[in-house]
């Protein structure tokens, strides 16, 4: 037993300890014991600190089933570690954040939240295709209920229609985990990639295109990727704040993590050949993204597709291929769960406030409260990707891989950049400045210290991570580089081979 | 010549189940006639020590044949047997609280249950055509009077009426084919069917065929495959929720196991000629099943079309015929027992005198009221639905694994994307359960007796464990498949 197979199951046995003990004790209980992971889930960092392993560390590797052979294999690689610190992260702060939020079935609503951040930490550390599709689900469910019971007016149709989505791109991601299992005889991550790496697996093109697009969909429908994101605004406007806080910030990584873990590696030949396609989605998604969320009148809304904006870059530098680009769309995975997250937060203590999501019914809030106006405006700014704050870094390395991919692609892109800058920057004037209006003032105090610990970290975070990227980009780089080995190797050798038997042949005659 | 045809001791202990609950039920008779007005009935625990003594006579019967390989007992045989006992155990622990509160608490009940099971432990074990049209009746006739136990409700009435009717009409095309494959291939014995179609001479493909299409008919009624399956609903619906949880089940599985016998096993050898009309009959029950469920407002009627939709399921592991395509089925059987007789029990309990409760809407709140049950009542659905760490996870997961071994993509794609369907509609209770108000349906709700628990709980604690160590019950099955 590791210390990774402790950050696993806590959350399990806190959400079974939760469910025994007494209703009034369950708020507490549930911020101790997220705490508790999150401080254990630090020690993760130890190999990882000032040296950049490239294997995995951690690995636990026993026999689950045994026929057919699934285990239970899990381990850490410079990937997974930072999507692993973030889960365990946001929990406590989704915690603190559902406080007074939460005030009607409270027992549920922190076991469900413990639930999900079980399900999230095995989506990211599992390397058995059949445990990363189990906890694929698992973690499912609870957001579900969360959406479906503590949401607004129509979180039931939100709800539904988030489960529905994800259950329609999993279920075909199954069919293709299968087929991969009675093609090779195993489940395991490591030995069906080692088979792709040395050539002892291979799919006719049509084959792996069609299983390339079956884990796609998956993804891409988690991600959300342009065409299929219409539940995400749903999901986010529904839910409660701890709701899309998790949602945004984590659960949306798990379907840009599956692309880099599982779609580049497994089907790299598909993936180069229909990656101008999905790069245009994503540019869709960035431009689209960005002048919907222009146009909102409602708060959580416009958060919700500048996510959409915001996502399109990380499957744009997933999709470029290169090493600078597929750096930043990691540390863009970071950086949008940091911020969106934030952003979320912040949304959600105005609206404790207030009692409204509109824009409109803001205005001048900065006169009551100074200190909540300026952490709003560092995290507005993080957003939109001012340098020495976070976005910047992740933003402009996608930029720089994608340019050097392919500079068209870039110049559109950019052009995301710049919006996001309007309808950010915009949203901050009409609720923020102005005058404030006799009802507003009364009902907008400035924050209480429990606010103030559920921000801060985040607001570290922004700082270090835009000013101090090293600290986080050679563990990712080193893990990048061998994802982008895996995927350029093979195509070498593919093209290298039927190159040289036509000189052969040639010859010959 | 006559020696030779008296059964020695070795068959009647392989018989020893069947041997052990007919003289339980046929005490019940006995005994619920000389019982006093009046005084209570214990029937159902008689039926209860009965059902646990049978399943190790079950469990460690020795294999091999018994009465001149008239019955075989095999793994598969065994793996059955064990299983309708076990759905014979919850379906009595759930039913007598039901039977209490609609003032029937009588010892019939029980003895039909039990008549019942020893039919289908008679079809599972059978070799011999004839003997499973037999058992099949058996298990028929004791369901039929079970359909319609409240005689004094008229859904009752009809559901008993309905299936009888249709059922008889089945088990004739059941009884048709069998005798046309005695005429073409000189016997009823499996064994001997499957060496005649193999041998020199092998009958007229014709013949065999009309012999096939008539027997699959029969079974394809019982297990309530499209496009027999319109009895269903209403049977489901009208028959009292205890006994609608062991007809999704208990023959169900029964007829599964002759299916896969007779078809994986017999007729094998002609296998390219029927495997096509399974496929397209196991795509008809999904599609039908799923399709016509989401538009039910009534819990019963919604898990009768759910029960089509997994017999369509099951019926993908069929066309795969193959080894992993008869574990898979019965692995599936194994969690759907446990699933559904949860999900019925929990019905069972909410529904109240008369079943009243039985919209989906009434279920509004309960999860406030009730958390426990409502608690394992998402088990079930979820199981259902098949998400991981349930048993019908892993039965769908096992089944679509069979059929893409088979190259069967189409219909794996198909089945899985019907998967996602069904989601919707069992989504919907959840919905209801958790996410609205508690109306005046969950008010007034009375603990669940302690027996009801048991069956709750039970089945729950076997949907969990089918899903975390499916190990337990898959090895045997496929130490137990066919090939």
């Amino acid at each position: 037993m590791t210390l990774l197979d402790i950050v696993l199951f806590l959350p399990l046995a806190g959400f079974l300890l939760l469910m025994l003990l007494p209703k009034q004790s369950s708020r507490m209980a549930a911020l101790v014991i997220s705490t508790a992971v999150f401080i254990v889930s630090l020690g993760l960092l130890m190999p990882y600190w000032f040296q950049y392993p490239s294997g995995h560390t951690f690995t636990t590797d026993l026999p689950w089933i045994s026929y057919p052979p699934i285990r239970y294999h899990v381990a850490l690689d410079g990937l997974s570690l930072w999507l692993v610190l973030l889960s365990t992260l946001l929990t406590p702060i989704a915690a603190l954040v559902s406080w007074n939020y939460i005030d009607h079935r409270v027992k549920e609503f922190y076991a469900f939240l413990l639930l999900l951040e079980f399900g999230l930490i095995g989506v990211f550390v599992a390397m058995d295709l059949f445990l990363f599709y189990v906890f694929w689900e698992v973690s499912l469910v609870p957001m579900y209920f969360l959406i479906g019971i503590w949401g607004h007016e129509r979180r039931i149709y939100a709800a539904v229609k988030f489960f529905l989505f994800t259950m329609a791109g999993s279920v075909l991601m199954l069919g293709a985990i299968i087929f991969l299992y009675n093609r090779t005889g195993t489940f395991d991550y490591g030995q069906i990639q080692g088979m792709i790496q040395t050539g002892s697996l291979v799919f006719d093109p049509r084959t792996e295109l069609l299983l390339f697009l079956a884990f796609f969909a998956a993804f891409a429908i988690k991600v959300p990727l342009f065409p299929l994101h219409t539940w995400l605004p749903d999901a986010h406007v529904e839910a409660p704040t701890a709701g899309s806080l998790m949602l945004a910030s984590v659960m949306l990584k798990m379907g840009t993590y599956g692309l880099v873990r599982f779609c580049l590696p497994l089907f790299p030949e598909a993936a180069h050949r229909c990656a101008p396609w999905i790069a245009g989605l994503a540019i869709i998604g960035i431009i689209y993204g960005a002048l919907v969320a222009l146009v909102q009148p409602n708060m959580k809304k416009l958060v919700a597709y500048s996510s959409v904006s915001h996502l399109g870059f990380v499957v744009l530098g997933i999709f470029s291929f290169t090493q600078q680009g597929l750096d930043g769309a990691v540390y863009q995975m970071l950086n949008h769960g940091i911020s969106t997250g934030a952003l979320f937060i912040l949304v959600g203590y105005l609206y404790e406030r207030r009692h409204s999501l509109e824009i409109s019914a803001y205005g001048g809030v900065a006169t009551p409260a100074p200190k909540l106006a300026i952490i709003f405006l560092i995290t507005t700014l993080a957003s939109i990707g001012l340098p020495t704050l976070n976005n910047f870094v992740g933003e402009y390395l996608v930029l720089q891989g994608t340019a050097s991919a392919n500079f068209g692609w870039a110049v559109f892109a950019a052009l995301g950049v710049i919006f996001s800058a309007c309808y950010m920057l915009w949203l901050y004037q009409r609720a923020f400045f102005g005058k404030a209006s006799e009802s507003l003032s009364h009902h907008m105090p400035d924050l209480t210290a429990r606010e103030w610990a559920a921000i801060t970290p985040l607001l570290i975070l922004m700082v270090w991570m835009g000013s101090f990227a090293q600290s986080f980009l050679p563990s990712i780089s080193v893990q990048n580089a061998a994802i982008l080995d895996q995927t350029k190797k093979l195509r070498v050798e593919r093209v290298a081979i039927p190159a040289r038997q036509t000189v052969e042949v040639s010859r010959a005659r | 010549m006559p020696v030779n045809f008296l059964p020695t001791n070795v068959d009647y202990a392989r018989f020893l189940p069947e041997l052990i609950l007919t003289l339980a039920g046929t005490l019940i008779m006995f005994l619920e006639a000389l019982r006093p007005e009046g005084k209570k009935s214990h029937a159902g625990l008689f039926a209860i020590v009965a059902l646990v003594m049978a399943l190790p006579a079950a469990l460690l019967a020795t294999p091999g044949p018994a009465f001149q390989g008239m019955l075989v007992i095999d793994g598969m045989a065994t793996f059955f047997r064990t299983l309708v006992i076990v759905v014979g155990l919850l379906v009595v622990f759930s039913s007598t609280d039901y039977l209490r509160r609609e003032k029937q608490d009588t010892g019939e009940y029980y003895a039909l249950v039990l008549f019942s099971i020893v039919g289908q432990c008679v079809m599972v074990t059978a070799n011999e055509l004839v003997m499973i049209f037999i058992g099949l009746e058996i298990s028929s006739i004791a369901s039929y009077i079970l359909a319609g136990y409240l005689r004094d409700d008229a859904r009752n009435n009809e559901a008993a009426l309905k299936y009888f009717l249709l059922g008889s009409f089945a088990t004739a095309f059941l009884l048709y084919g069998v005798a046309w494959m005695y005429g073409a291939t000189g016997s009823t014995n499996l064994t001997e069917i499957r060496r005649s179609l193999i041998s020199g001479a092998a009958p007229p493909e014709a013949l065999i065929g009309v012999a096939a299409a008539l027997i699959f008919v029969g079974l394809a009624f019982k297990i309530s495959a499209a496009p027999f399956q319109g009895w269903a609903p209403d049977v489901y619906q009208g028959a009292p929720a205890p006994v609608s949880a062991f007809l999704t089940v208990g023959p169900k599985a029964a007829a599964f196991a002759v299916l896969l016998r007779i078809f994986m096993g017999s007729l094998e050898p002609i296998a390219s000629r029927w495997a096509p009309a399974i496929w397209v009959c196991a795509l008809a029950t999904m599609v039908v099943g799923n399709f016509a469920a989401i538009m039910q407002s009534n819990i019963k009627r919604l898990l009768a079309y759910s029960s089509i939709a997994h017999a369509g399921y099951v019926l993908v592991a069929v066309a795969a015929n193959s080894g992993t395509g008869s574990a898979a089925a019965m692995f599936y059987l194994a969690a759907y027992a446990f699933t559904n007789i949860g999900a019925f029990a929990v019905v069972t309990y909410f529904s109240r005198k008369g079943e009243r409760y039985v919209g989906i809407d009434d279920f509004a709140g309960l999860a406030q009221r009730q958390p426990g049950m409502a608690a394992m009542l998402t088990i079930f659905l979820l199981s259902l639905i098949g998400v991981p760490l349930t048993g019908g996870f892993f039965g769908k997961f096992y089944i679509f694994k069979a059929a893409l071994d088979a190259k069967l993509v189409w219909l794996t794609v198909i089945g899985l994307l019907n998967s996602a369907v069904a989601a919707y509609y069992y989504l919907r209770i959840l919905v209801v359960m958790y996410m609205r108000e508690p109306g005046e349906s969950v008010e007034k709700l009375p603990p669940a007796g302690a027996l009801l628990q048991i069956a709750v709980y039970g089945s729950a604690a076997g949907t969990l464990l089918l899903g975390i160590f499916p190990s337990l019950v898959l090895d045997f099955a496929n130490r137990a498949a066919l090939r």
